[in-house]
């Protein structure tokens, strides 16, 4: 019941201030929306039972990535809001048009659920094995190292990448 | 009425189109890259719920291999918004057309 | 029902209550010892010996005008400082102040709450707190504090990294994340952490001074340097927060450093025997003393050493701070797999 409770108030904020992100005409409102709605998602991991994939999107996401959004719209804020003139390229029917779509795959796929129930998720019902940390290094470190050592690659190009790009003079 | 992995499931769509419908509505540079992140973020709550419910960790580590490439991805973004704003004064994609016909 | 709600509330209640109480003391604390490392006595009219002067500070401060500039942003300029002080609090819910005692016959830890991921959950909630600083040089809507905040946070988020491996070197030495675990695992090697990594102890020192904006690397904040930087459009109360926020980090950075490296509550040599007539102090009395040393060690430094120029600053944390946190956490872990 609590749990009902507080998965729909998550659910509705997530899914409300991910509409104000894309909504808000001042960016800088719009970043400080996306970082509640990365805290909120963070919360709903930690209902869901894996407390270390929260603490990271909250270290990694809200705290490292919006950051860097942050300063760069801080760098590049104009005079005159970006979009000041109504714009003909913008692609709203098709936007909308795909948005009803995926409206009409709910219908079908809650009426869908009525019909045949899907068993309920033990939120931290299981008593883990080790605790969440525990397994998700253990798995990082043996079955998925090989993806781990190139995801820390990629994360070195990124950085050199990014340095290079955002130079003044090379 | 227990909570099931379609209500993950649904909420993580509705993210999903959200931030679909950012990337195709707005013009802004920097808001197109935030709704590209809520759709990384859709993507990850899919994986994290339905590691959940299958009682295997491996969903929660592909979301973090998600989050790394995520971070890669806005860093390189942001420094050829950064590069791109140096040389033009703008960050409406519909001026950024120097390369068209 | 007492378990589960009276007595965590009261936990709340009474960490709460101490952490306010210690910041506004920390402010009269600090100007006494820079007063007394500089040859004068500091604040002494109001009350004996100037004890009463943060009840005079917090007047002073809740009656000032509250004036917010002409085109700022009044959503995030009000936000702002509430931003910075919120992390300052709630990393409290998982520093262990003692063991498990029996208070009434009734057992209570000495801790909020344990969590398993307490070591990750202060480092995440302490980056959030950049945007405090962020958001209120944006938000004033003027030049200096703009400049000024930028400045702070690039510091910020360079020493966060530097601060972070240091504390995985201590993870990899206690194999747990969770706080009471790291001062059991203290309890079993023995030996306080700081013995062991020296090297890690240094830089999380170094580094809790800039991710605080202490001196000497408080450039960002300095009254003499951009005009009082991301603060100098803030006054009455707005600005107050920002000062308690300061403070409560510098005691929150306290508490981590003795918790993780100088035992938390446990006392000296903790397995002599002979030593037991030192079990009298209670535990979470010892933890106050080194959290204590370790802020008077904040001051000191702040009374005796120059302020570093930003770009030394940030040469610091990248090219010095953050290649000997990486040297000392790959042998670290290359003696812990040796000793196993």
């Amino acid at each position: 019941m609590i749990e009902a409770i507080a998965f729909y108030f998550i659910a509705a904020c997530i899914l409300g201030f991910a509409v104000l992100v894309v909504s808000t005409k001042d960016t800088v409102h719009s970043v400080l929306f996306l970082v509640l709605d990365f805290l909120f998602v963070s919360a709903l991991y930690v209902m869901l039972g894996a407390q270390f994939l929260a603490a990271i999107q909250v270290l990694v996401y809200a705290g490292g990535i919006v950051v860097l959004y942050l300063f760069v719209v801080m760098l590049v804020n104009l005079k005159r809001p970006a979009e000041a003139h109504q714009d003909p390229h913008r692609r709203s029917k098709l936007g909308f048009g795909l948005a009803g779509a995926v409206l009409a795959e709910f219908g079908v796929i809650v009426a869908y659920g009525y019909a045949r129930p899907s068993q309920a998720i033990a939120a931290t019902a299981s008593i883990p094995v080790a605790g969440n940390t525990e397994q998700v290094g253990w798995l990082l470190y043996t079955s998925y190292l090989i993806p781990f050592e190139i995801a820390s690659m990629l994360l070195l190009v990124a950085m050199i990448g990014a340095i290079v790009l955002a130079k003044r003079e090379l | 009425m227990p909570i099931t992995p379609t209500h993950y499931m649904l909420l993580s769509a509705g993210l999903f189109i959200i931030g679909v419908v950012g990337v195709m509505v707005r013009r802004n540079l920097i808001i197109i890259f935030m709704s590209i992140e809520l759709m990384l973020n859709a993507v990850n709550i899919n994986l994290v719920a339905f590691s959940s419910q299958l009682h295997d960790a491996i969903g929660q580590v592909f979301a973090v291999f998600v989050i790394a490439v995520a971070a890669a991805e806005a860093a390189v973004g942001l420094g050829i918004i950064l590069a791109f704003y140096r040389n033009k004064e703008t960050v409406n994609i519909d001026e950024m057309n120097l390369m068209r016909w | 029902m007492i378990d589960t709600f009276l007595i965590p509330l009261l936990k709340i209640v009474v960490v709460l209550n101490a952490t306010l109480v210690g910041v506004t003391y920390m402010v009269l604390l600090e100007r006494k010892v820079i007063a007394w490392a500089q040859s004068r006595l500091g604040p002494m009219r109001v009350g004996p010996y100037g004890v009463l002067q943060p009840v005079a500070d917090a007047i002073k401060l809740m009656l000032k005008e509250d004036i917010t500039p002409v085109k700022a942003d009044k959503w995030v300029f009000t936000a702002a400082p509430i931003i910075s002080m919120v992390p300052a609090l709630i990393v409290y819910a998982v520093i262990p102040f003692g063991p498990v005692v029996t208070i009434f016959g009734h057992p209570v830890s000495l801790f909020i709450t344990d969590i398993n991921v307490g070591l990750l959950y202060i480092v995440s909630v302490a980056s959030v707190g950049v945007y405090g600083i962020i958001l209120a040089g944006y938000a004033s809507n003027s030049k200096y504090p703009l400049l000024a905040s930028l400045r702070a946070s690039a510091q910020l988020i360079s020493y966060e990294v530097a601060v972070t491996l240091t504390l995985v070197s201590v993870i990899l030495m206690a194999g747990s994340l969770s706080m009471v675990s790291i001062v059991n695992a203290q309890y079993n090697a023995n030996v306080w952490f700081v013995f062991v990594q020296p090297l890690a102890f240094g830089i999380f020192f170094i580094g809790s001074l800039a991710e605080t904006n202490r001196a000497p690397f408080d450039m960002p904040e300095a009254e003499q340097e951009l005009t009082g930087g991301f603060h100098t459009e803030y006054s009455g109360m707005r600005f107050a927060l920002f000062f308690l926020a300061e403070y409560a980090n510098m005691i929150v950075v306290s508490s981590v450093a003795t918790t993780l490296f100088l035992g938390g509550w446990l006392r000296p040599f903790p397995n002599v025997a002979a030593l037991h007539f030192l079990d009298i102090i209670p535990s979470w009395t010892w933890f106050l003393i080194k959290s204590f040393v370790f802020l008077y060690i904040f001051i000191w430094v702040r009374a005796t050493l120059p302020r570093y120029r930003y770009d030394q600053l940030m040469r610091l944390g990248w090219k010095v701070l953050i290649p000997l946190a990486i040297v000392n956490l790959v042998v670290t872990g290359i003696i812990r797999v040796l000793l196993t």
